[in-house]
């Protein structure tokens, strides 16, 4: 995204190339710009950018794609490791 | 007030059947800013149940998802009042929704068309044709600005809470002064995590969001200082907040990630392995010089 820029080197994003049959999916559903098309296949040609929403890999109709989905959420991070600890009841989370 | 629209099939204008369906959450923003972008053509609009929450939170939540979406195309009879069988979503729906499963259990294509709801008439207009720049997301100062009065809002308790339990600690402690300067010293902190921090985002140096916020932190020790310290504090004080009052910043502007659309889970998981336990020792020692400037000659 211009002008943003998160954390490099942690996107949990995979394409299997092999399996993938260039329908452009993943390019449409992704609002950072992540993937290219080049020939029949897809390929990650900016993976710092992920987001890691899942859009891709959910849309994938050969589920060439993974990706280790979720809010990046610190509060609701922070409660969930609460709840894990059962330092917490369960309920609230970002995005409510 | 009430957020939420019914959900349902909705025209907009005359459609007949042969005309587009849109797809949208039954968030009453969403679906205003949707209808007014319309006004003016026919077109039907599929409103789906996600208990009054925007689209994109939503689709991470899977409410704006598969199963609702082939339950509401199901539930409006849509098959019987449109002559096609296609759907337009907004691509930000796309987090919830399989459009390969949509298909073999609805019989309908799924079209992602544009992130903002100001592009859908060119979409449309244009052969249903998405351009680059309509997929391209933007966090632009005033989409950040309106974040904040909800941020604001759920963090007022805590902030409130917190600031009046330092009032009276600071004020038992030391003197009702402090105790009234340590409540400042607090709110300015926190509002300043909350609030500069999200505004200032890309100016700010660095990638990490707690830095970002400690950075915006040390903007507000130097104001305080220059306003409420500077002929009376002595160095025990100057370095605790200086110190203390950086941590607080870094962590609410952390906070924000959870309201930017650009934060991977595993880099703000990462953040937080990393910064929580500095910003609990820059607290903790903040607090220690405090305690030393007052106790110690
Ligand atoms: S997870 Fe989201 S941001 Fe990452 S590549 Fe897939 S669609 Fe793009
Ligand atoms: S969605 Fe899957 S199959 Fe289609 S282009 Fe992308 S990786 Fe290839």
């Amino acid at each position: 995204m211009k002008g943003f820029r998160y954390l490099e080197n942690v996107a949990t994003l995979k394409l299997d190339q092999a399996a993938c049959i260039g329908c452009g999916r993943c390019f449409e559903v992704c609002p950072h710009q992540v993937f290219t098309l080049a020939g029949k296949k897809a390929s990650v040609s900016d993976r710092d950018a992920c987001m890691e929403c899942g859009a891709c890999a959910l849309n994938c109709p050969v589920k060439a794609i993974f990706v280790d989905a979720g809010v990046g959420c610190a509060s609701g991070m922070i409660s969930e490791w609460l709840q894990e600890r059962k330092l917490r009841a369960p309920g609230g989370s970002c995005c409510s | 007030m009430n957020y939420m629209v019914p959900p349902g099939l909705y025209a907009i204008g005359n459609p007949a059947g042969n005309d587009p369906v849109l797809v949208t959450a039954n968030y009453k923003m969403s679906y205003d800013l949707v209808r007014r972008s319309l006004a003016g053509r026919n077109v039907w609009l599929l409103v789906l149940e996600t208990y009054g929450i925007n689209v994109w939170c939503a689709a991470g939540k899977g409410t704006f998802g598969t199963g609702e979406l082939v339950r509401r195309i199901a539930a409006s009879g849509l098959t019987q009042v449109v002559s096609h069988r296609r759907v337009i979503l907004p691509i930000l729906g796309a987090p919830g929704v399989s459009a390969s499963e949509v298909a073999r259990r609805s019989g309908f294509s799924v079209s992602y068309a544009t992130i903002r709801a100001e592009d859908l008439p060119e979409y449309l207009d244009g052969g249903m044709a998405t351009r680059a720049a309509m997929r391209e997301l933007t966090f632009t100062f005033y989409e950040r600005l309106v974040l904040i009065p909800v941020e604001l809002v759920l963090a007022l308790r805590q902030i409130a809470g917190i600031g009046l339990a330092a009032l009276l600690v600071v004020a038992v402690v030391g003197n009702p002064a402090a105790g009234i300067s340590a409540l400042c010293a607090w709110t300015g902190a926190a509002l300043t995590g909350l609030v500069l921090g999200p505004l200032l985002l890309p100016w700010l140096p660095g990638r990490s969001f707690a830095f970002k916020g400690a950075e915006a932190g040390l903007l507000w020790s130097g104001a305080f200082y220059l306003l409420a310290g500077k002929d009376v504090w002595s160095g025990w004080i100057i370095a605790a907040v200086f110190l203390a009052l950086p941590a607080i910043s870094a962590f609410y502007t952390l906070n924000f990630t959870g309201c930017t659309p650009f934060t991977s889970r595993s880099g703000v998981k990462k953040e937080m392995r990393l910064a929580l336990p500095v910003i609990g020792v820059a607290l903790l020692t903040g607090i220690v010089l405090l305690l030393a400037g007052r106790f110690l000659p």
